[in-house]
């Protein structure tokens, strides 16, 4: 548990930031609140010759709630999301969400930024990113551009982030109906057995819209289109539920690991989804 | 003189047994000013750390240290060939086996030791692991026990005759080149007997599964050998730091006078720090080789890879009952994977630990026990995790096997051990398979669990939640967990317990101060039980000081009289036994100068709280504090001047505490998870020193029986590979999982130890596992299930309830 050498950088703009990742190409990596990327170093399954660490870099922090949409810098840590009384009112799916990852201390430190850009597939904002249909921005050495989570994520650790780029920003179209985010895990600061992230319209008794995430059931998050649209035109009757749990079932990939076989990953994971509409119903 | 204040506020003031004294460490412990070994940093200090065989099973045909040498701060890299002239290449285990120090030829566990890199600092140590470069040849890899005594693989060559033939081992026979040991307790024929003729015979086969005791603390120590003195100072994490000692000048051959082991402040230690490591010794000839003191910690993979496990036993019983429940006898077979080498930490003539308490709290007339030792390509351990000797093992078997036969019998388990209770009357009780148990009232804490918890009225609930099931009503399942153990603990008697032959005694020498404090030295050491609070509490109540002017100090081997250490629950039945008698030799000379200093004979004065008072003349007396003085400057004939005393104590047999417990848990059957509605633990460990310290400990050793029941394991693959070697995987709950515990008591005193007690910090976990287990197998019982193996996490109950047909 002790990393190999590196160069710390402390840059104090994203142009500093830039500069670095252009000099060292993918021998550096930026950090935010390390909790992702520290124990890979420690572990020595991750190479880091160049730590650019991101904490005296303006313009990384804030939430600003819009008409529209919401953005948040990548620096703005899970505590911040949790204690932001207005983002609890605009997007309360993030606060539950948030809640539900790791613990306080890790939560004081870990930021949004960092659980979205690392692509660790047992993260819990990928995929409720996918759910919101966020957007990130990706600065690079040719400016700026939005990448859709949607779009984002290709592998585990592997995302749409060119080494040369940094991930400053989520934008977060304003959510609208009910919300939920649900997630089994084996103990305080585990990645999920499974979770699902629901964020579902009611217009007048039949749904609407319905956007459906989970997490930790494949090498990517996983946004189940099908999934929501199985919902979409249904009061969420029984038979709704059972449709959109099958749509989900297809769009998973499990694998076997300590949290258990991947027929019980899949049992879970209908479970924790049909749990997930059925709040968020209770609240669209 | 008058006096001033009332006897009952005297008592108060002295903080002596029974009361729930705060405990005088937690000053430092909550401030951050703890003295771990991880703490001390010595001028010069170098770091040492290993290189650990990737391979669970492989010949070692070269090891190339050229690049280490070169990384910038790496001084040395020691392998087995640098320790093979020392002889200190392969060491005594506390089992009668050896293991290697590093690796030999050959690693047979993942994780293995295989080189010492030797730095100036941890950073430079592990960048001098990653460049040495060892060249492995894969062997087959066994995992299995039962594979392993099958085998024609060869774990172990050193234990075999040129000829091919097996030579006997530590504790006899072998059956195979892979086989340790068979041992077993109790009548073999009239057992098997009783269970042919029996009316009734439950059987089940269990595995309680590998596990880990994980301290918080890790293991480490710093060693600095002073080569213009020759003396060796070893500071580790040392359970038992008296027994390091010895074992350190015989292997070493450095005389014992000659090596002082500190043993300072420890984080938890439940069995995990009771073993030598590879560490210790090359720590050790790593300070000899540079002159310098050298510090190795573990890291937490290292600590759950490759120091000592616990448990890993399968476990097949019988036992036999009239159609009343009347149980007649009882077999059980062990077959214990003790991994790569036989290190388990148990008292040498007993290789299976007291497993033969595994009659439990029972009348059971015949019983039967063998278990057969097996090496495995794993790590070596089979240590007490927060138990006696192999006791959780014993209890977890006979408390399963209890539920089985109450399934058999279609019968209450509650009152299917109530009935086969060992009477009140009935002790000492000699068992089946040879202990005596000092004392005991099963009946009185039954009936005071069961009524507490109001066990009909939950019964009739559980009716209802199978019936609400059946219907479609919930997916929910409800459990009632019972367990009612009894304890063997407090090793022991030197006539039949030693480790490495040294009999396991312990010891406390007193020196009372000329004002009346005082400090005493044990031969064990605290690692979070507060010691320092509790001894001091005995001898308040013996000596009449008050406990806040008595300081207790252990583990620094230069100062404290000789002992076998703390593991077992062996300290309140064996050095708190040798306080209080070192406590009544004080008292014994303080009553003679009393009775000099009151001008009466020593017979005409008498011990009250914190004073001699001549008897029938209460006003006429000489406190404690007074008599102290006295001691140090009066000239009293035929006496020594001075106050002081030391005691060694044999405990003439062990001590058994019990309890009962009850759990009740609701399980969602679709996801496995368990929710632990309530949670009633009653202890009966005999006459109580501090309350607050024995609820304390009961928290913890039951959220350590939590973690056990519900998920916390050592599991390998086919390959050997650890899969559970970090935190992430292996389960060490939080206050988050942790139910509410409710306390309760009774106080069966033990007859032979001088102040009734008979240790408390295991009994939680050894009483704890059956009843989460039990809870979790007792709401399936409803819906067919008889035995399912523990770890109870939440793919492996969906698991239960898939098999059972529960998910439609």
């Amino acid at each position: 548990m002790i990393p190999a050498a590196f160069d710390y950088h402390r840059p104090k703009d994203i142009a500093g930031v830039l500069a670095l990742l252009a000099e060292h190409g993918d021998t550096a990596r930026v950090m935010a609140g390390g909790h992702s990327l520290i124990p890979m170093m420690k572990l020595r399954m991750t190479d880091v010759q160049h730590l650019i660490d991101l904490q005296d870099v303006g313009g990384l922090s804030g939430i600003e709630i819009g008409s529209t949409s919401i953005r948040i810098g990548a620096l703005v840590t899970q505590a911040e999301l949790i204690d932001h009384a207005r983002l609890a009112i605009a997007a309360p799916i993030l606060r539950e969400a948030a809640l539900q990852i790791a613990d306080p201390q890790v939560r004081y430190m870990g930021t949004i930024g960092g659980n979205v850009a690392n692509g660790d597939p047992g993260n819990d904002m990928p995929g409720l990113m996918q759910c919101l249909n966020a957007s990130f921005t990706l600065a690079g050495p040719d400016g700026e551009r939005q990448v859709a989570a949607r779009e984002f994520y290709e592998a585990a650790y592997v995302t749409a982030r060119s080494d040369d780029e940094v991930l400053t920003a989520v934008t977060i179209p304003m959510p609208a109906g009910g919300h939920a985010y649900e997630k089994q895990k084996r103990k305080i600061g585990d990645y999920a057995t499974a979770a699902a992230a629901v964020q579902i319209v009611n217009s007048g008794g039949t749904c609407s819209s319905a956007a459906i995430a989970m997490t930790n059931l494949s090498d990517t998050p996983v946004f189940s289109e099908a999934a929501g649209a199985a919902l979409v035109g249904s009061s969420v009757d029984n038979a709704a539920l059972n449709a959109a749990v099958a749509a989900m079932l297809e769009d998973i990939d499990p694998t076997e690991d300590n949290r258990g076989p991947v027929a019980f990953k899949k049992h879970a994971a209908g479970v924790i989804l049909r749990r997930a509409i059925e709040r968020a119903w209770s609240r669209a | 003189m008058k006096d001033e204040i009332s006897r009952d506020d005297r008592v108060a003031n002295l903080k002596g047994m029974g009361c729930s004294r705060k405990r005088v460490e937690d000053a430092r412990f909550t401030q951050g000013k703890g003295n771990y070994v991880d703490d001390i940093k010595l001028d010069g200090m170098l770091f040492g750390d290993f290189v650990r065989s990737p391979y669970a099973h492989a010949r070692v045909t070269n090891i190339d240290t050229s690049a280490a040498l070169k990384v910038p701060g790496v001084l040395a890299v020691l392998t087995a060939a640098d320790l093979a002239p020392l002889g200190l290449h392969w060491m005594p285990t506390l089992a009668g086996d050896k293991q290697m120090v590093l690796a030999d030829g050959k690693v047979l566990f993942q994780g293995q030791e295989v080189a010492f890199v030797v730095a100036v600092d941890r950073y430079a140590a592990a960048d001098g692991i990653d460049a040495v470069v060892v060249d492995y040849e894969e062997l087959p890899v066994i995992v299995d026990p039962f594979e392993s005594q099958q085998s024609d693989v060869v774990l172990r060559e050193d234990l075999v005759a040129l000829d091919g033939s097996i030579p006997p081992g530590a504790h006899g026979p072998r059956k195979h080149h892979n086989h340790i040991f068979t041992w077993s307790a109790g009548d073999k024929d009239p057992t098997l007997e009783v269970i042919a003729n029996a009316e009734v015979v439950a059987e089940a086969s269990m595995y309680y599964h590998r596990t880990h005791p994980c301290p918080l603390e890790t293991c480490g120590c710093v060693a600095s050998m002073d080569k213009v003195n020759g003396k060796l100072t070893l500071w580790g994490t040392f359970q038992a730091p008296h027994a390091i000692r010895t074992v350190v000048s015989l292997i070493s051959g450095i005389e014992e006078h000659n090596i002082r082991v500190i043993s300072p402040d420890i984080g938890g230690g439940f069995g995990n720090k009771v073993g030598a490591y590879s560490g210790y010794v090359c720590s050790v000839v790593a300070s000899i080789v540079t002159g310098k003191p050298v510090k190795w910690i573990e890291d937490r993979m290292d600590n759950l890879m490759t120091t000592a496990f616990a448990r890993d036993y399968h476990m097949t019983g019988k036992i036999a009952a009239t159609p009343e429940g009347r149980i007649t006898g009882l077999w059980c077979h062990v077959t214990a994977d003790h991994g790569a080498f036989d290190a388990c930490a148990d008292p040498s003539k007993f290789p299976a630990g007291f497993m033969n308490i595994c009659t439990g709290s029972y009348d059971i007339p015949t019983a039967f026990l063998e278990v057969d030792g097996v090496y495995t390509n794993k790590a070596p351990g089979g240590v007490s995790y927060r138990c006696s000797f192999r006791v959780t093992e014993a209890v977890y078997f006979i408390e399963r096997m209890i539920e089985v036969l109450a399934i058999k019998l279609n019968m209450d388990a509650a009152e299917l051990r109530r009935i086969n209770f060992i009477r009140k009357e009935q002790f000492p009780y000699k068992a089946a398979l040879g202990w005596e148990y000092d004392s005991g009232d099963y009946h009185t804490a039954w009936d005071k669990a069961l009524a507490t918890v109001d066990y009909a009225g939950l019964r009739a609930e559980q009716a209802q939640r199978v019936a609400d099931f059946k219907a479609g009503k919930t997916r929910k399942i409800m459990g009632i967990g019972l367990s009612f153990f009894t304890e063997i603990v407090g090793a022991g008697p030197v006539k039949n317990c030693d480790i490495l032959g040294l009999g396991m005694f312990d010891s406390c020498e007193i020196r009372i101060h000329p004002t009346g404090s005082a400090i005493a030295r044990l031969g064990t050491i605290s690692q979070g039980q507060g010691h320092a609070t509790t001894f001091a509490q005995i001898l308040a109540s013996e000596i009449g000081l008050p406990a806040d002017s008595i300081t207790i100090e252990e583990g620094d081997t230069d100062t404290a009289p000789y002992g076998l250490g703390t593991y077992g629950s062996r300290s309140t039945p064996v050095a708190g036994a040798a306080t209080a008698m070192a406590g009544r030799k004080i008292r014994a000379k303080a009553q003679m100068i009393a009775a000099w200093l009151l001008e009466v004979h020593d017979n005409d004065v008498e011990f009250d709280v914190d004073r001699f008072v001549v008897k029938g003349s209460p006003e006429r007396f000489k406190t404690m504090k007074e008599i102290a003085f006295a001691a140090y400057n009066q000239a009293i004939p035929g006496l020594e001047p001075g106050l002081e005393a030391v005691s060694y104590y044999d405990p003439p047999n062990m001590t058994y505490p019990f309890g009962a417990y009850v759990c009740v848990m609701d399980i969602d059957v679709d996801t496995g998870v368990t929710e632990i509605r309530r949670f009633y633990a009653l202890d009966d460990c005999g006459t109580r020193i501090n309350p607050m310290i024995i609820e304390g400990q009961v928290h913890g050793g039951l959220t350590e029986a939590l973690a056990v029941a519900l998920g916390q394991e050592i599991a390998y693959d086919k390959m050997g590979n650890v899969k559970t070697g970090t935190l992430m995987d292996f389960f060490l709950p939080t206050a988050w999982e942790v139910p509410n515990y409710e306390t309760d008591f009774t106080v069966t005193p033990s007859p032979h130890h001088p102040i009734g007690a008979k240790g408390v910090g295991e009994s939680p976990h050894v009483g704890g596992v059956p009843c989460f287990s039990n809870a979790v197998q007792d709401a399936f019982r409803p819906f067919g299930n008889i035995h399912t193996n523990m770890p109870h996490d939440h793919w492996r109950i969906w698991q239960m309830a898939n098999k059972l047909g529960l998910h439609g």
